[in-house]
């Protein structure tokens, strides 16, 4: 890199962690305060184990992320072998454009369209609040379908498509040709869709919001209501926890891919 | 080939096909259905002419009152923001996605997560970071004023708006411009050189136009949810800049769900308008290559 | 001999494009067969639907006298050497060649013993733990040989197997594939549109073209007696004319009659008349059955290539002899080196070498292989 790169990207760099930074030290801070640092202390940290409500939406939000993206992964991985054996363009490009849709559209359409469904169903069916950890669940897998199809559907396009053949050839039914032969090729797809999926899910604040029932309180709806209200270092504190578990995770997923290399 | 093998695959894609009807189409005509009718779901235009004739009082800084279309002010005001975002997104994206694309592999890799890194945080938390940055009495006046500078009002501004849209939305535009540069053929540039080009003919003549589908992409992951947020102007605009999610979420909470559908609709059909132009404009950009 | 596949009035079309129409063919036990055909001619389509990858859309395929059509792949006693090999990536040598024995619930102890000896009979030894992809070309072909070969199939199809090798690989490999039929005594259905490669190895040949069969034959038969202009053109180089037929033993073309050793046609029948080029002897001027003048002369090595000009049809001529250009010579040529030929819609086509040049031979060579990974 030249000089003046490598300036310019230390410039980008600054402004990617400055909030960050900023947030990691002031949940440190023995005052309340969000701009003057008066001493160090873990406080906040201690507050918020002792913040009930905030531990049950992490937990919460776990759950959900992870049927969300088992589900998504499951069904997204069926639909895009099935979608590669599609012979005709139309019917092929149809199911493409619908795919896109929860990509393309703006996560507050989505939410609001699913909202309208829920409630309108859930009057037909004459009960008051029909927004639940079903619709919830429902909304999550749908915005996650695509992303694990997009995943999977180049890797089906590289694998050579006499690898079944020559499974089936040499003794498989379809079935286990595609387990032995097939899954194993696009194993790396299905991972990073599902892992999209699963962090999609964690993050999603908009859909959330607009579908989620009043018994059932994920992290980031939790978040909005924390920032409506004043804000104590508390939330930061919780920032900072998530930032590290963010790090380890992507540590951990490198560390795994550089093993996978070299074997 | 019409064999069983492929017959039995082409049924894996019925559960799939069958929740993208229920759980993506038929959504999506609930938000006309919703738009076009009143609260008795009895059809009706109300909601959308709402949208378009709506007035309210707007009181100016100098203490004059002037009548203004609601909605149409804050539909436009969105756009506005959201392009101005968009735009400073692309002028800051592109050259780090240049830069990172011209690394060696190893280096690159380890640079994109560190890109990637913010994106995983929250976007509410990030945004609510750079209120506390941003504050009158905020960390970045603090810091103005220890230097002997004079403080600025920033919060409570378009500019705080268009800076919280910026850094959530930055990392959306540099990834897929960079995903199109690194499979850039090296040889492109270097033949470049080779029939003459300096480093920035070869930018402008080479290395933009190929990269332009990278572009088209990173513009409307900005520009979609940067026109469609609720957040970000609530907390960085002091709730003074309502956009057009915020109408949205505010008729929503308000439970006024004919009329959300509404603004919805109208918003839906206007994106979709602006992608189809884009999306012709960068194709007779590119059709020189096909 | 046994009939180890039998195809009776097999059609297939794609997209209401006729791929294979009426295509009868036995094969026999223990035989080396090629289908020998240009790009597009239907022949990977024949041996999918033999392979039980495609289905025909009438007609019946039988496997040792019973009919397969509804069999599939997996029940089918056959193996396939693929086009680019197929080789699990995700599997060692060692698993890949033991895939089919696995499936099969072979013991653990015999499977060792036999993968071990495949790997020894394609010169394998000591590659069981190496990886699929770190292998050469040569190498993945021998795997994928081995692994089609290990269970013991009643026939095995290859589809244009050395198409990916380079020439002097391509040429070692036809020998030992030639060896490997040999040895183990499994019926071979090679697929390529190399006729050379087809000539060397096959003990049967099969030409196609436009989803028919345009002959069956040794490669002796085929290369001196083809049925057809396309055949002609298609198996060497040739010199095909427009020819009437006198009577039998008696022939006229390009103005003159030749004795020849064909006979059997109606009297004066309209006939195509080929001359292979090395038949055709260069005689002194005045001494020729046929005269013309020398437009190119090209040497290859082991002879000459040249073109001369008689009445406006160029005629290609392989000769030790050299002449000049704008030479005007005299052609010979024997009874037993003209061979008649029945009328067919190829007449016409081919044989004329008016517009010959190598390079655009070989352009059109590299094109024909570029397409042919398609169908």
């Amino acid at each position: 890199m030249k000089t003046a790169s490598k300036i310019y990207m230390t410039l980008a760099f600054i402004f990617l962690f400055a909030p960050i930074v900023i947030m990691l030290i002031f949940s440190f801070n023995e005052a309340k305060s969000l701009s003057v640092f008066s001493g160090f202390s873990l406080k906040w940290y201690q507050e918020l184990m002792r913040d009930r409500e905030t531990l049950k939406s992490v937990k919460n939000t776990l759950v959900l992320a992870a049927s969300a993206s088992l589900i998504s992964t499951v069904m997204g991985t069926a639909a895009a072998v099935g979608m590669m054996k599609l012979r005709r363009r139309r019917v092929r490009k149809a199911i493409d454009t619908v795919t896109n849709i929860p990509m393309v559209n703006p996560d507050i359409i989505t939410g609001i369209s699913l909202m309208l469904m829920f409630v309108f169903v859930g009057r037909l069916f004459g009960s008051a609040s029909s927004l639940s950890f079903g619709t919830m669940l429902i909304a999550h897998i749908t915005f996650c379908l695509p992303y694990v199809i997009l995943q999977v559907i180049p890797k089906l396009e590289q694998m050579d498509p006499s690898l079944s053949e020559a499974a089936r050839d040499l003794g498989c039914t379809p079935v286990r040709a595609f387990f032995l032969v097939e899954l194993p090729e696009i194993l790396p797809g299905i991972l990073t869709g599902a892992i999209m999926a699963f962090t999609l899910s964690l993050d999603d604040f908009v859909i959330s919001y607009f579908t989620a029932g009043n018994g059932f309180q994920t992290l980031p709806i939790r978040i909005y209501g924390m920032t409506k209200k004043t804000v104590t270092p508390k939330m930061y504190a919780l920032a900072t926890l998530i930032f590290f578990a963010i790090l380890l995770l992507l540590l951990l997923s490198n560390l795994a891919e550089r093993k996978g290399e070299k074997e | 080939m019409r064999t069983k093998a492929t017959r039995l695959q082409k049924l894996l894609l019925y559960p799939y096909g069958l929740w993208a009807i229920l759980f993506i189409v038929v959504p999506l005509a609930f938000i006309a259905y919703y738009a076009f009718t009143d609260n008795s779901f009895a059809f009706t235009t109300e909601n959308i002419t709402r949208f378009f004739t709506a007035t309210s009082s707007v009181t100016a800084e100098d203490g004059s009152v002037s009548e203004v279309h609601t909605y149409l002010l804050i539909f436009a005001r969105s756009l506005k923001l959201a392009v101005v975002s968009t735009v400073i997104c692309l002028l800051l994206g592109y050259p780090v996605a240049y830069i990172i694309s011209r690394c060696n592999a190893r280096l690159q890799s380890s640079l994109i997560t560190i890109i990637m890194i913010p994106m995983w945080m929250n976007f509410l938390i990030r945004t609510y970071a750079w209120m506390t940055i941003l504050q009158d009495t905020g960390i970045l006046n603090s810091a103005l004023t220890a230097l002997g500078l004079s403080p600025l009002h920033i919060i409570g501004t378009e500019s705080a708006v268009v800076i919280g849209m910026v850094y959530d939305y930055l990392p959306y535009m540099i990834l897929p411009i960079y995903s199109v540069m690194a499979k850039l053929d090296v040889k492109l540039i270097e033949a470049a050189r080779d029939l003459g080009c300096n480093g920035f003919s070869t930018l402008r003549r080479v290395i933009w136009p190929l990269s332009l589908p990278g572009v088209l992409s990173g513009v409307t992951m900005v520009l979609i949810p940067s026109v469609s947020t609720f957040y970000i102007s609530q907390k960085l605009g002091s709730g003074k800049f309502f956009l057009i999610g915020d109408a949205i979420e505010g008729q929503y909470v308000a439970n006024n769900l004919h009329f959300a559908a509404a603004i919805a609709f109208v918003m839906m059909i206007a994106l979709l308008t602006a992608m189809a132009l884009l999306r012709a404009l960068a194709d007779r950009k590119v059709s020189g290559r096909s | 001999m046994n009939k180890i596949i039998e195809l009776k009035n097999i059609t297939k079309s794609f997209d209401g494009e006729v791929v294979l129409n009426g295509i009868n063919l036995d094969v026999y036990d223990n035989e080396f067969l090629t289908l020998l055909g240009p790009s597009g001619c239907g022949k990977t389509t024949m041996l999918r639907i033999i392979g039980g990858f495609a289905e025909a859309d009438e007609g019946d395929v039988m496997f040792l006298g019973e009919r397969i059509n509804d069999v599939p792949p997996h029940k089918r006693n056959i193996n396939t050497v693929f086009q680019r090999y197929a080789l699990f990536p995700h599997l060692n040598v060692f698993d890949n060649v033991a895939f089919p024995l696995k499936e099969k619930k072979v013991p653990k102890a015999e499977i060792e013993q036999r993968v071990h000896e495949m790997l020894d009979l394609v010169a394998l030894t000591g590659f069981d733990k190496r990886s699929v992809t770190t292998l050469s070309g040569g190498q993945q072909q021998r795997v994928a040989i081995a692994r089609a070969i290990i269970s013991k199939p009643r026939l095995l199809l290859l589809d244009e197997p050395l198409g990916a090798l380079d020439l002097k690989l391509r040429k070692d490999m036809q020998v030992e594939l030639k060896k490997l039929q040999k040895a183990t005594g499994i019926t071979f259905i090679f697929v390529t549109h190399d006729q050379e490669e087809a000539l060397s190895m096959s003990d049967i040949i099969v030409i196609m073209s436009e989803g028919c069969i345009q002959q069956i034959g040794t490669p002796i038969d085929i290369y001196n007696e083809p049925t057809n202009a396309f055949v002609a053109d298609f198996i060497g180089e040739s010199n095909i004319l427009d020819g009437v037929m006198l009577r039998d033993k008696l022939v006229s073309f390009s103005g003159q009659q030749f004795v020849c050793v064909d006979k059997g046609f109606e009297p004066n029948e309209s006939v195509d008349v080929v001359v292979r080029p090395e038949d055709v002897d260069i005689v002194p001027y005045e001494k020729g059955m046929l005269r013309g003048v020398v437009t190119s002369v090209t040497f290859l090595g082991v002879h000459y290539e040249i073109i001369v000009d008689i009445n406006g049809f160029k005629w290609m001529i392989q000769t030790t002899d050299f002449v000049d250009v704008d030479e005007q010579v005299g052609l010979s040529i024997d009874p037993d080196a003209i061979h008649i030929m029945k009328k067919s819609k190829y007449s016409g086509m081919f044989g004329d070498y008016s517009s010959f040049s190598n390079e655009l031979d070989e352009l059109s060579d590299a094109e024909s292989e570029s397409v042919e990974h398609e169908d």
